[in-house]
């Protein structure tokens, strides 16, 4: 668990940013924390905030939040061969599979299954002690950005992938997949860039090993 | 205050079958062929994806912000070889302090 650690430490400061920008948004106290229960997804999470707190319509937060998370479908099949049990225990423990319990249980080509829930469980208690801390203490902890928040998890999942890139099929899918987010984001809403540069593990398969 | 229950309540499904979708419908069988081919790879595309969209993007917009000098850092800190607190640290104070310095 010494790897998760430090992903935790972020985990907590990001999951205060969003309970601060949720309060902001008129939010309330209890709809933020539920959330970050129940759908435990940053991003996703992050957007809802921002469309509501910007006036939007409640059905394009949603529209956007979906989009965003389109890529657990993906990320679930991945993860599916290496749980066991009954269909709900087998849904429960597929909500722990997030971007950071699912990048650090990668194991040669495989999801190590009790390292992604162990990782997804600190993860969750992060998440959510996070988001608490930011509720609660709002506006008196300050703007999230002025610390430089937002650069830490573009910088996580840099680390994160630097650690996958171990052989040229990998190199060539992670460099694919940051093309093609790239040249999607201005055209297409956000969630289906990322969703797109799944096409980049395909492309990869061309690359000798 | 109601319109955010009412988002919570449909993220929070939609999000809960999205990720138990994989796992509930390859319960004790193997995922196809061609899936299991590029499973794999699929962690090093994802990943720089989110690297790409979080650092440049900002909704349908691609932008060049502080965001960039904080991941730089982190970049050069990896290329050192240094533990990942040191790693995010390195991120967060690089881009508050171009933040700081005036960069959006």
């Amino acid at each position: 668990m010494r790897a998760v650690a430090p992903i935790a430490v972020a985990v907590v400061a990001f999951g205060a940013s969003y309970g601060i920008l949720a309060r902001d948004a008129g939010m309330g106290v209890a709809a933020p924390i539920v959330m970050s229960l129940t759908t435990f997804a940053g991003s996703a999470q992050f957007a809802v905030a921002s469309v509501l707190e910007s006036g939007g319509a409640v059905a394009a937060a949603i529209v956007a939040a979906v989009l965003l998370n389109l890529r657990y479908l993906a990320i679930g099949a991945s993860v599916a061969p290496s749980l066991r049990g009954g269909p709900l225990r087998r849904l429960a423990e597929g909500q722990l599979a997030v971007d950071e319990s699912w990048a650090i249980a990668q194991r040669d080509g495989e999801v190590d299954r009790d390292r992604m829930i162990g990782a997804g469980l600190v993860l969750m208690v992060a998440w959510c002690a996070g988001t608490v801390a930011g509720v609660l203490g709002g506006s008196a902890l300050g703007d999230p950005s002025d610390y430089g928040l937002d650069a830490m998890f573009p910088a996580l999942f840099l680390a994160l992938l630097v650690g996958q890139l171990d052989g040229p099929r990998a190199r060539a899918s992670a460099l694919a997949g940051g093309l093609i987010a790239l040249a999607l984001t201005p055209l297409v809403p956000p969630g289906i860039p990322i969703v797109a540069a799944a096409a980049g593990a395909v492309v990869a398969l061309g690359v000798r090993r | 205050m109601m319109t955010a229950w009412i988002a919570v309540a449909a993220v929070g499904a939609a999000t809960i079958a999205l990720k138990g979708a994989g796992p509930v419908a390859f319960a004790g069988r193997p995922l196809p062929r061609a899936f299991a081919l590029v499973m794999p790879l699929l962690a090093p595309c994802l990943l720089a994806a989110l690297v790409v969209g979080q650092t440049l993007g900002d909704g349908r917009a691609l932008v060049l912000d502080a965001r960039l000098a904080g991941v730089a850092a982190a970049a050069v800190a990896l290329l050192l070889r240094a533990p990942l607190l040191v790693v995010l640290a390195a991120a967060a104070g690089v881009a508050a302090a171009a933040r700081a310095l005036g960069a959006a």
